[in-house]
């Protein structure tokens, strides 16, 4: 177990604990009296007012029984969509989540008025506006799907068709609901938006349990959806049902949407999707531990927007919530250790150094070589000459500043030593590495022209030893090729002509 | 005489044209894409344990051929048997390496994964990798010279190790017809001197190797049997006696124009009669 | 040259100039009827000014945002179209506050407020579409996400900011996050300009859309060939990404000036489906836009028509008599959604109806043609010349229900005579079986010069492709053939001719 798992593994305990911690109190809600919220504390309502520490200190412990409640249930949500959204990512269909969302909303007003017909003033009874949209949502999955099937429209037209569609039906059918007497439509417009304020616990545990069911499914269905995701065509060949399969990744999607609705509104629920997903990539470069990831960062990420909301009343829950893994995502995006923009640069610069050193030593190393006795070892003699940054410009296509700065560089990691002003010689140290570089640039070099068809696209010829990256016959054999050509050398020698005119300038060094 | 008319109707028993003894017998197989015969009138069967070379020019059907025998693409007509009997019943004796470019490789997993992954079929549903599972894998990795890339994320590997892992997630499935789709596409010199090692040892062990190959070069050398491809069969054998000036010529002469011409006029579902 | 074919191509054009004129002149005849139909209807359901003035502005606004929806859908970037509808709202918040604060400070008077707030809304608009674009960018190739997802990630955000900002500013911005949604166009109607009754939002759309229409014929050449193909169109010295950012742009501003007539959401489904549905129906670019001009305009009036008749229809039979109409935004989209199915189902190329009816004919023809070869076949080889129609089911292989259709259609053209109970050849009806088993026998040849194929495989290939070999492709296979006498099991080839 690496240390990076040990760590998501530690803070899943300590969420874990919080979260149960709060969540045995959600059967007795002890402090009621606390959970009405003072009265509004400012007439002006312009200002984003700043909560008092005590408000501060209630919200971060949970006490109010009403954020402990829309917290829980947000994080699980954010913890399942997250796992589900990887899913999504790599399958490279982020956006049908914003798809299905849009299409529940038609859904959610035909089964208000089912069940308005089925009993008076029972149209609000939450589960069954929730079968609604599922069902709804799955109808806009199966439409984009038959568009694409049956039609010549490519699938950004037929996502953007299906979701504007299914929502103007939505919209149509809710302006007609208004005019209904029974006066309990009131309030289902918070679908839209998300009202995390008017979550109850019987909320919380369809959440809850939802959630719960899609981990399960995932769980299980964890290798599965990993083999589609990676490469269908072979997972078709194997015999395994990937239409099925794909409409069951599908229904988690749908499903997670639904049970968004309620905390981020079906406008955002997409973003829960999307975001902590694509934020977890930035950190591994393994499934596994990436679903571990996005969970935490969609759950974490769920809580922190509740917390938030509820410490500025103004701040609806939903825009926060999605700003929150906004937040995460940027944040993921410099400095995730895996695909981050600074591990990057980082990376990029230290193999740049590496290969500025390289560079540096090679070219002493060749503008050195015509004045070494070929029957001696070589690195013994490098280090006695002494080059100054004039001698080694033409060397190479380089700038007399950058070859200045490369010098300096080296110095200071101790390949080469100043003797005087503007003269440089190599150390031991240095001439070792030269010497590698060089024998190793030549193999390479070789075996290029050897081996000429393809060659290794991700190589660093001067860096990485030949041994590494070719099979051992091949290495023994351009070696062999090497000494009978160059008998006398240990480094084998350039198999292109070195473009430098091997100067006079040579001096004895004065040591 | 109406009986000869019948006779001449009547299809041939299946019973005949597909010996169960053969890893695989394609039966009159056409191929289209919106009514358009990509490949026309397949009628083959593979030689037991040998190493086949389909060879053809591009755009020829080869890729597709493949794909209409593991049935990814649907037939417009013909039949498919392996070891005698349909694809679907014989899943666990074939062995797939698609093409490279097939998946995207920027997926977050190792080259064990992925090797794993031709072990899900054993495994079945939900039921996850164990430790044996990864010692497969991990023997199938050391069989094409890449177990000290094991933990490696795939998008790190050179083209031929990614070529390499996809032939180890094939040879763990163990299978006995390997069907593989341009295994030597843009690897180095040593990767197609192990991969033809390994083709080499699957013929040692009794297996059928059926791999699309667009090197003419180097067919004589790796191969026993070829199978000329463009659009139809133009000839099959063993490789001597087949892979001649003459046949070769006949498959990259370019494409028959009529074949492609009555094709436009299938897709257009326009009858000429 | 009297051979049947040509006589029917004569017949058929002549037959085709006279229908041509009953057909103008029935289609003349029906429009005229359904106007009058429809003004009837509409006074019925008590039409009036206020009703077309809707109708007009909304229209208006889903042709404009046809217009960039076009090039959206050809470039295969619809959903950037969905993420710009969201991320305007943002933009839109900004510029309400910035006119507010001008207005506050004094730097503009109230007359001149709404102008004001009008240039800064489309100002915003523009920037927010050049951001929303170079975000998603940025996103994608500094983080190397998915380009979905970076879709997904910024416009998710920038919407929540601007939803956000609405409720912190909610004083002083006086948006309605409903009505930035989803649209008011019953009120904005209502907003006209002084002394007409003429709305200013259909002025506003009305000049939106003559600005696209204006840059769509000025850059025709230039969006066509960036659309079909940016690696061309930049070598040839366009420059797609500036065309890119150009198109976001200029739909975002669109959908800036559509978004109070339509709401924020639904303006996708103006974008999206006119074009979409045009797709469906041709291939042409220009036609592609009057097509999808057209589809927007009469979604604006189905969707209006529909949002003041349908509700009170459907809610009066489940019992909620109180329900008058809904809204009409919302019905727009659906009526395009509407028409796009309809595209999808009856178009005359690519429609699924015509595909499947096409393909009835089809097998149709296939079951006629073997009639023909089974007829000719018999008759070559033995006397027995008739056959009943059980027999031909059984030998074709089919059912017998098509096949009787089948032979019904041959006798109807002349191709069989029947005698009694059965079927045979008639003469020219011969000479088509004659074509027909030629094509079958040239094909067998051909294919075994050409295929590695056993001989008595060669039969059932024939049998699928000699439908399709018409006498271009017949001379093709004969030049190709050394022999044409006889097919490979030494049957005779028939000749072309006599």
């Amino acid at each position: 177990m690496s240390s990076v798992e040990k760590r998501i593994g530690f803070a899943l305990l300590v969420a874990v604990i919080y979260l149960g911690n709060a969540a045995s109190c959600i059967a007795e809600p002890l402090d009621h009296s606390h959970s009405t919220r003072p009265p509004a504390r400012s007439l002006s309502r312009d200002r984003l007012e700043w909560p008092a520490l005590s408000d501060v200190k209630r919200t971060l412990l949970l006490r109010d029984y009403n954020t402990r409640i829309v917290a829980i249930g947000t994080t699980m949500l954010g913890a399942a969509a997250g796992i589900v959204g990887v899913f999504m990512l790599l399958r490279k269909r982020s956006l049908i989540g914003d798809v299905v969302s849009h299409s529940t909303w038609p859904g959610i007003a035909i089964a208000f008025l089912v069940m308005e017909r089925i009993k008076t003033d029972g149209g609000k009874w939450l589960p069954g506006l929730l079968v609604g949209a599922l069902l709804a949502g799955v109808a806009g999955i199966l439409c984009t799907k038959l568009i694409l099937r049956y039609t010549r429209i490519k699938e950004d037209a037929a996502l953007a068709i299906v979701l504007s569609v299914f929502f103007g039906a939505g919209m149509s059918l809710f302006k007609a609901v208004q005019y209904i007497p029974s006066g309990s439509q009131a309030g289902l417009n918070h679908f839209i938006l998300g009202k995390t304020a008017s979550m109850v616990s019987a909320d919380v545990w369809i959440i809850g349990e939802a959630s719960l069911a899609i981990l399960i499914v995932i769980g299980l269905l964890f290798k599965e959806f990993s083999l589609l995701s990676f490469d269908d065509k072979f997972a078709s060949s194997q015999g395994w049902p990937v239409f099925r399969l794909d409409l069951s990744l599908m229904l988690l999607v749908a499903g997670v949407t639904v049970i968004g609705l309620q905390s981020v509104g079906l406008l955002l629920v997409v973003a829960m999707l999307i975001t902590p997903a694509a934020a977890a990539r930035f950190w591994s470069d393994r499934l596994g531990r990436t679903t571990a990831i996005a969970a935490c960062l969609g759950g974490s990420g769920a809580f922190c927007g509740v917390l938030l909301s509820a410490m500025f009343p103004r701040l609806a829950a939903g825009p926060v919530i999605v700003l929150t893994g906004a937040l995460f995502f940027i944040i993921s995006l410099f400095l995730g250790v895996r695909r981050g923009v600074i591990v990057r640069i980082v990376t990029h610069r230290r193999l740049k150094t590496a290969v500025g050193r390289q560079h540096i030593l090679r070219a002493l190393f060749e503008y050195l070589e015509p004045h070494c006795d070929p029957a001696a070892p070589m690195s013994s003699q490098l280090v006695n000459h002494i080059v100054s940054a004039n001698e080694l410009l033409p060397m190479r296509s380089w700038t007399l500043k950058r070859l200045r700065h490369l010098l300096r560089t080296a110095e200071k990691s101790n390949f080469i030593a100043v003797v005087r002003e503007g003269g440089y010689r190599m150390t031991n140290r240095g001439a070792e590495l030269a010497h590698r570089v060089v024998r190793n640039h030549r193999l390479w070099e070789l075996y290029l022209i050897e081996h000429a068809d393809i060659a290794p696209s991700h190589v660093d010829r001067d860096a990485d030893d030949i041994e590494h990256l070719l099979a051992a016959d091949i290495v023994e054999s351009l070696e062999r090729l090497l000494s009978e050509r160059y008998p006398h050398m240990t480094v084998p020698p350039s198999p292109h002509a070195i473009d430098s005119a091997p100067g006079s300038t040579i001096r004895q060094s004065t040591s | 005489m109406i009986r000869s008319v019948l006779a001449q109707q009547s299809r041939s028993k299946i019973e005949n044209e597909h010996p169960a003894s053969s890893p695989l017998s394609i039966h009159d197989m056409t191929v289209a894409y919106h009514r358009k015969p990509v490949i026309w009138d397949i009628d083959y069967t593979a030689p037991l344990g040998k190493l086949v070379a389909i060879v053809g020019p591009n755009g020829a059907g080869k890729s597709t051929l493949i794909n209409a025998v593991l049935d990814l693409v649907p037939k417009a007509s013909g039949e498919v048997r392996v070891f005698g009997e349909e694809y679907r019943k014989q899943r666990d004796r074939v062995g797939y390496v698609p093409q490279r470019e097939s998946v995207d490789w920027d997926f977050p997993v190792n080259a064990l994964n992925v090797v794993a992954m031709g072990l899900y079929r054993k495994i079945g549903w939900c039921f996850p990798v164990m430790r044996r599972h990864r010692q497969t894998a991990m023997e199938a990795l050391d069989r094409v010279g890449m177990a000290d890339y094991a933990k490696r994320q795939i998008s790190q590997l050179s083209g031929g190790q990614q070529q390499r892992v996809f032939l180890a997630r094939a040879l763990v499935q163990d299978a006995d017809l390997y069907l593989m789709d341009e295994p030597f596409a843009g690897v180095d010199a040593s990767t197609e001197r192990a991969i033809v090692e390994i083709l080499r040892e699957l013929r040692e062990r009794g297996r059928t190797t059926l791999v699309v190959h667009h090197d003419l070069q180097t067919v004589t050398e790796y191969f026993d049997h070829v199978m000329l491809l463009n659009m139809r069969l133009v000839a099959t054998g063993p490789t001597s006696e087949v892979f001649t000036r003459e046949n070769l010529r006949k498959t990259y002469g370019g494409k028959l124009a009529l074949l492609d011409q009555v094709g436009h006029k299938m897709t257009l579902g326009e009858s000429g009669g | 040259m009297n051979s049947p074919a040509t006589l029917n191509s004569i017949d058929s054009t002549r037959r085709s100039a006279a229908g041509r004129y009953v057909v103008a002149t029935l289609s003349l005849g029906a429009c005229l009827a359904l106007a009058m139909l429809l003004r009837k209807a509409l006074n019925v359901c008590g039409w009036d000014a206020y009703d077309t003035w809707t109708v007009v502005t909304a229209a208006l606004a889903a042709m404009a945002c046809s217009l960039p929806g076009v090039f959206l859908v050809m470039r295969r970037q619809s959903m950037m179209g969905d993420a710009l509808a969201h991320t305007t709202l943002p933009g839109i918040v900004v510029a309400f506050l910035l006119a507010h604060s001008l207005q506050q400070a004094g730097w503009i008077s109230s007359a001149t407020y709404d102008s004001w707030r009008h240039a800064a809304m489309f100002i915003g608009a523009l920037v927010i579409g050049v951001v929303s674009a170079v975000l998603t960018e940025w996103v994608q190739k500094l983080g190397r996400v998915e380009a979905s997802a970076a879709l997904g990630v910024v416009f998710t955000t920038l919407f929540a900011v601007g939803l956000l900002l609405i409720r912190l500013k909610a004083d002083q911005v006086h948006i309605d996050p409903d009505c930035v949604l989803y649209g008011i166009i019953e009120t904005t109607v209502m907003d006209t300009v002084p002394n007409t009754q003429i709305p200013r939002a259909a002025v506003v759309n009305g000049l939106v859309l003559l600005a696209n229409l204006l840059l769509v014929t000025l850059f025709f050449k230039e969006l066509r060939i960036s659309a079909f193909d940016a690696a061309i169109s930049t070598t040839m010295g366009i420059n797609s990404h500036a065309m890119h950012y150009a198109l976001m742009a200029v739909t975002a501003a669109t959908l800036v000036s559509a978004f109070e007539s339509v709401g924020s959401i639904l303006v996708i489904a103006m974008l999206i489906a006119p074009a979409a549905t045009a797709h469906l129906l041709t291939d042409r670019l220009d036609r592609l836009i009057a097509i999808s001009l057209a589809v927007a305009a009469l979604s604006a009036f189905l969707g209006h028509l529909s949002a003041i008749t349908l509700p009170s229809i459907v809610f009066t039979r489940l019992g909620y008599p109180e329900v008058v109409d809904t809204s009409t935004a919302g019905m727009m989209a659906v009526a395009a959604g509407g028409l796009f199915t309809i595209a999808a189902m009856f178009g005359p190329r690519y429609g699924v109806i015509s595909k499947v009816l096409d393909q009835a004919r089809l097998s149709r023809s296939i079951i006629a043609e073997d009639i023909l070869g089974l007829l000719y076949r018999m008759e070559e080889e033995s006397d027995a010349t008739a056959l009943a129609l059980n027999q031909l089911t059984a030998m074709i292989g089919t059912r017998t229900w098509p096949t009787y259709l089948a032979a019904r259609g041959l006798a109807a053209s002349g191709d069989v005579a029947v005698r009694g109970s059965s079927y045979e050849l008639s003469p020219p009806g011969r000479e088509r079986a004659k074509r027909l088993v030629r094509a079958h026998r040239l094909w067998e040849s051909y294919m075994a010069k050409h295929f590695d194929l056993p001989a008595d495989h060669l039969h059932e290939s024939a049998a699928r492709v000699e439908h399709f070999l018409g006498a271009e492709l017949r001379e093709e296979l004969a030049a190709e053939l050394e022999d044409t006498a006889e097919d490979p099991h030494g049957r005779e080839i028939p000749p072309e001719q006599g």
